[in-house]
């Protein structure tokens, strides 16, 4: 029972990781059709980031411990996958408006290979070591044999993140404007909103989210380095896919799937095959709902 | 309209017999008794939404029917059902649609689109074409002159090698006519030919479905709003409202048609 | 401005290098002044390039009112020039004299290169011709190169034996996955594919007789008749020819095996896009719905797709195996799919030449850049983006045939029954 314990935690965390990093994608689809191929690279970059962030305060010069090192290193390196997530849509994305749907699609590649070596090129090709930003919270030892902090502290930021950007999308007006957009592009550009605008804080919203997955994912597994964000991406895009792509439940959803999958498969079959199990689920799904679980199935307009 | 008098015999191309389609729960169609008789001219009409257009998607295999039947005689003088077909199935069977936002291969040029018209008509499989062997080659140039051939004779010769999707608004209209001739139709469907023309183009488009209809020897339905070019080309008009027929007869009896007039102008 | 922004953004990542043996931070402001004089720079040429891009279109609105034709840059008119043939020709003849005048590095990188243009040509049919995003296009690409290395290793079977093998199997796998998923659209049918090859690579990793992740070596190169090439025979051009020493001729023999197998693949497959078939999967990347209401069946018109694209990337797996060897599943990875993609999309979808251009460019570039070591991929990945935004539809556009009419030949021009058309195209320019 404790196995499966662990197991189910494991795959709670994993799930809620993948979940941050689909959002962005499936966001990003919701409203430009555009596979960010990208969009692991700034999950990536926001834990680059936050271990510098947290070497910087958290060493003499500055001294900060706790929790307001780690909430300001979570603000900061924020701060910075969102300025690369706007950068990186003014520069490979918004020139391509209108363009053929494989070249916006070729751009991503490309920014996503510019940025893992850059990154690596700056920094280093090895793995580094992520120092424990969480800091020790007394919990009752009932709930401490079944959750530890971390994976604590991730749930609990992810269904922050959850609620907050579904308040964000239903109540705010930049919010409608998303969904208007996510409808119909031109005739929400003609109804007065700002497309451009709606991009940007879209990019910006799921970079911020990216980047806390990033964070987040340091604190749990302790080593990152240049790679991470290309398979976490390529899962996360799995996630958001098998959810429905565009919806936003569907990529909670669909991510938590894929979390318990692998981290069972991994429990039970073996661990080289958790990556398979999680592909199998996903082509399983498609194949019986084409449209994924939260999908619309869409009818031919004729 | 009785069920007696929908279900005549004569020498019809096309029937349906309580011809129904349900969305969910709205009713786009709700038993459609529809005759199209040979060689003839038939217009159907009616408001926006009232289900023109999927009458034509279920009588073409898009829309699956939830009810009744339709029954096409092909080429060969048989009775087929065509309800269940795919959409291929039923345009090897000799039915040929146009759409009424046109939708034309773009990024191909004129004569491409009118050979993949002829696509069922032609034999060639993989190993022709990797081969190009004698019979191949011989067929290949047999419809490339006979898309060009109709293509000249309904006027596009000077567009041939243009991409289509460079064409004029009414080429382009007048294209995909003639690409559904070249799939050999029986009966022809057109999903308002006149949307978006001015009154010279329509016109011609009058002139033309005359043309097509004696000069290939087939029957067309039709759809169209243009009450001009509907009343002076039909044989036979059916009006449809929410779904149901509400009317049928030649042009001159709909004219003075009480439902129709309410149905188009409202109660008074 | 820009490039205070960009700095500002590079700042933290830049100037501060971790260092993982003392757990601490380096400053390294040098990097800084580096980076923020060379984006200076780069913003500069970016502006500018946008600019005269913006203003192209503008004068192109200004001057082609009705949306013709846009017209072709000399790359397109050049492929689709009267001096084709000559053209094909001499390019042909200097890849037959290419080895015996280079070194075997140059035939080795060529080799690879002629690879990826059949890989690229075979892509080509699925994406670029029929409009299937195929984002596993490696795993056909690995099923062929381990056909080879494993009836080689288990059987012996020879290179001619796998080759044919090689490409039937993949074809079959193509079948195979295609009927499930063939009636999914769009990206999901990609997402698909890329599952489906990252479950090939991961099948291959963790199978035994695949042998893991150690991959299989020592992979026979083919035969050419049982003669032992390296002896006599090289002597001979050694003599003769001023052959290079060091080359070894085995590889010269799968050079031209390559090249023997791109001719083929560009014969074929220009032949099917002309065809019945070719138009069917044009049909079906231009409109679905169009396509079937043209008597198409689209599944069928899909899978044929879908299967024939696999087969040129079985075919060039046991090229692959042969020339490198040695294979394991990582060679098979999903960057590979996206490399394959690029150099169709990156040429141009749909046109032959594009494709054989961005191969050449994507594979040779990079080598290319060997001088700037460690900043090649970056700054592969950074052309990547550039050409997309100045050059979206690829190098090469896509040119259809063209259909010249002899009239002599047989009956007489028909004459045509509407004539009133000229009324009706003033009439559409009207509005």
């Amino acid at each position: 029972m404790d196995f499966f314990l662990s197991l189910f935690m494991s795959g709670l965390t994993k799930g809620s990781i993948y979940a941050l990093i689909a959002l962005g994608y499936t966001m990003v689809y919701g409203i430009i059709a555009l596979i960010n191929f990208a969009h692991g690279e700034i999950y990536m970059i926001g834990a680059f980031t936050a271990l510098i962030f947290s070497m910087l305060l958290g060493g003499p010069a500055v001294g900060m411990s706790g929790w307001t090192l780690l909430l300001t290193v979570a603000a900061l390196s924020a701060l910075y996958a969102a300025m690369y997530g706007w950068t990186m849509e003014k520069i490979a994305y918004q020139p391509l408006r209108g363009a053929s749907r494989l070249a916006p699609l070729i751009s991503a590649i490309g920014m996503s290979i510019f940025l893992q070596n850059y990154v690596q090129l700056v920094q280093t090709p090895n793995f580094l070591v992520f120092p424990d930003l969480i800091p020790q919270i007394d919990l009752p030892a009932a709930v401490a044999k079944a959750i530890n902090r971390t994976h604590l502290v991730i749930l609990i930021v992810t269904a922050v993140a959850m609620v907050a950007l579904t308040v964000f999308i239903k109540f705010t007006r930049m919010g409608m404007a998303m969904r208007a957009v996510a409808q119909d592009p031109i005739m929400a550009r003609l109804s007065g909103v700002k497309l451009d605008r709606v991009i940007s804080v879209t990019f910006v919203i799921g970079s911020v989210l990216a980047a806390l997955g990033g964070l987040l994912i340091g604190c749990s597994m302790r080593q990152i380095d240049f790679y991470i964000g290309f398979l976490a991406g390529m899962k996360a895009f799995t996630a958001a896919v098998l959810g429905g792509i565009g919806s936003i439940p569907g990529a909670v959803i669909g991510a938590l799937i894929l979390g318990f999958a692998e981290s069972f498969a991994a429990g039970y079959i073996s661990s080289s095959y958790k990556d398979m199990v999680a592909f199998i689920i996903l082509i399983i799904i498609l194949t019986l709902k084409p449209g994924g679980i939260f999908g619309t199935s869409q009818t031919q307009k004729v | 309209m009785t069920e007696a008098a929908s279900c005549r015999p004569p020498d019809s191309v096309l029937k349906t017999c309580g011809l129904s389609m349900v969305f969910g729960g709205l009713v786009a169609l709700d038993r459609v008794d529809l005759t199209v008789e040979r060689h003839s001219i038939t217009a159907l009409i009616g408001p926006n939404g009232a289900g023109k257009t999927t009458l034509f998607n279920c009588l073409t295999g898009i829309y699956p029917p939830t009810r009744g039947s339709i029954t096409f005689e092909s080429g060969d003088g048989r009775k087929i059902s065509l309800k269940g077909l795919a959409p291929d199935r039923v345009t090897l069977l000799g039915l040929a649609r146009t759409f009424q936002n046109i939708r034309l291969f773009s990024n191909l040029t004129v004569l491409e689109n009118v050979l993949i018209g002829c696509h069922g008509r032609m034999r060639a499989g993989l190993l022709g074409a990797l081969f190009r062997d004698k019979k191949t080659r011989a067929e290949e140039k047999a419809f490339i002159d006979f898309s060009y051939d109709l293509l000249v004779r309904y006027g596009l010769k000077a567009s041939v090698n243009e991409l289509a999707k460079n064409l004029a608004y009414g080429a382009q209209r007048r294209l995909e006519i003639v690409r559904a001739l070249a799939t050999g139709p029986k009966l022809l469907l057109l999903d308002e030919p006149a949307a978006g023309l001015n009154i010279n183009e329509t016109n011609e488009l009058r002139e033309l479905i005359e043309t097509i209809r004696t000069s290939e020897n087939l029957s067309i339905l039709l759809i169209e709003h243009d009450m001009n070019l509907v009343m002076n080309v039909s044989h036979v008009i059916y009006v449809m409202d929410y779904g149901k027929l509400i009317a049928v007869g030649p042009p001159n009896e709909i004219r003075r048609n009480p439902a129709v007039i309410k149905a188009y102008l409202g109660e008074e | 401005m820009a490039t205070f922004w960009i700095c500002f953004l590079a700042f933290p990542l830049v100037v501060f290098k971790i260092n993982a043996n003392t757990r601490s931070l380096d400053t390294r402001w040098d990097r800084l002044y580096i980076l923020a004089g060379s984006v200076f720079v780069l913003t500069f040429i970016w502006r500018f390039l946008l600019k005269r891009r913006s203003f192209d279109r503008l004068t192109k609105v200004v001057n082609e009112p009705h949306g013709s034709a846009p017209k072709p840059t000399w790359l397109t008119r050049l492929a689709k020039s009267r001096q084709r043939g000559r053209l094909l020709a001499v390019v042909l003849l200097s890849m037959c004299v290419l080895p015996f005048l280079s070194n075997p590095y140059m035939v080795n990188i060529v080799t690879s290169a002629l690879i990826y243009v059949t890989l690229g040509l075979g892509l080509n049919v699925v994406v670029g011709v029929s409009g299937l995003l195929n984002l596993g296009y490696v795993a056909f690409y690995a099923i062929g190169a381990y056909t080879y290395a494993l009836l080689g290793y288990y059987f012996g079977l020879s290179f001619w034996v796998c080759l044919p093998l090689g490409a039937i199997f993949s074809t079959l796998l193509g079948l195979l996955l295609g009927l499930p998923i063939i009636r999914l659209s769009g990206d999901y049918l990609a997402i698909v594919t890329l599952s489906f090859g990252e479950i090939t690579r991961l099948v291959l990793t963790n199978l035994d007789f695949t042998r893991g992740p150690r991959g299989i070596s020592n992979i026979k190169p083919p035969s050419f008749f049982g003669l032992n090439l390296n002896g006599t025979p090289k002597q001979f051009l050694i003599e003769t020819v001023g052959f290079h020493p060091d080359m070894d001729l085995n590889r010269v023999f799968i050079y031209f095996i390559i090249l023997a197998v791109v001719v083929l693949t560009i014969i074929c497959v220009y032949r099917l896009e002309n065809s019945r078939l070719g138009r069917a999967w044009l049909a079906l990347r231009e409109d679905e719905i169009a396509c079937q209401a043209m008597g198409i069946n689209r599944t069928r018109a899909k899978l044929t797709a879908f299967a024939l694209g696999s087969t040129w990337a079985g075919l060039a797996g046991v090229v692959f195996a042969s020339q490198i060897t040695f294979i394991n599943p990582a060679s098979f990875s999903f960057m590979e799919s996206i490399m394959i993609l690029s150099i169709v999309v990156l040429g141009g979808m749909d046109s032959i030449p594009g494709v054989i251009i961005g191969a050449a460019v994507l594979i040779l570039l990079p080598e290319q850049l060997r001088f700037f070591s460690d900043y090649r991929m970056l700054i592969f990945g950074a052309l990547m983006v550039v050409m997309m935004v100045f050059r979206p539809g690829g190098l090469i556009k896509s040119v259809r045939e063209v259909y010249i009419h002899q009239a002599s030949d047989s009956k007489p021009e028909p004459r045509p029954v509407v004539t009133a058309l000229s009324t009706m195209e003033q009439g559409a320019e009207d509005d």
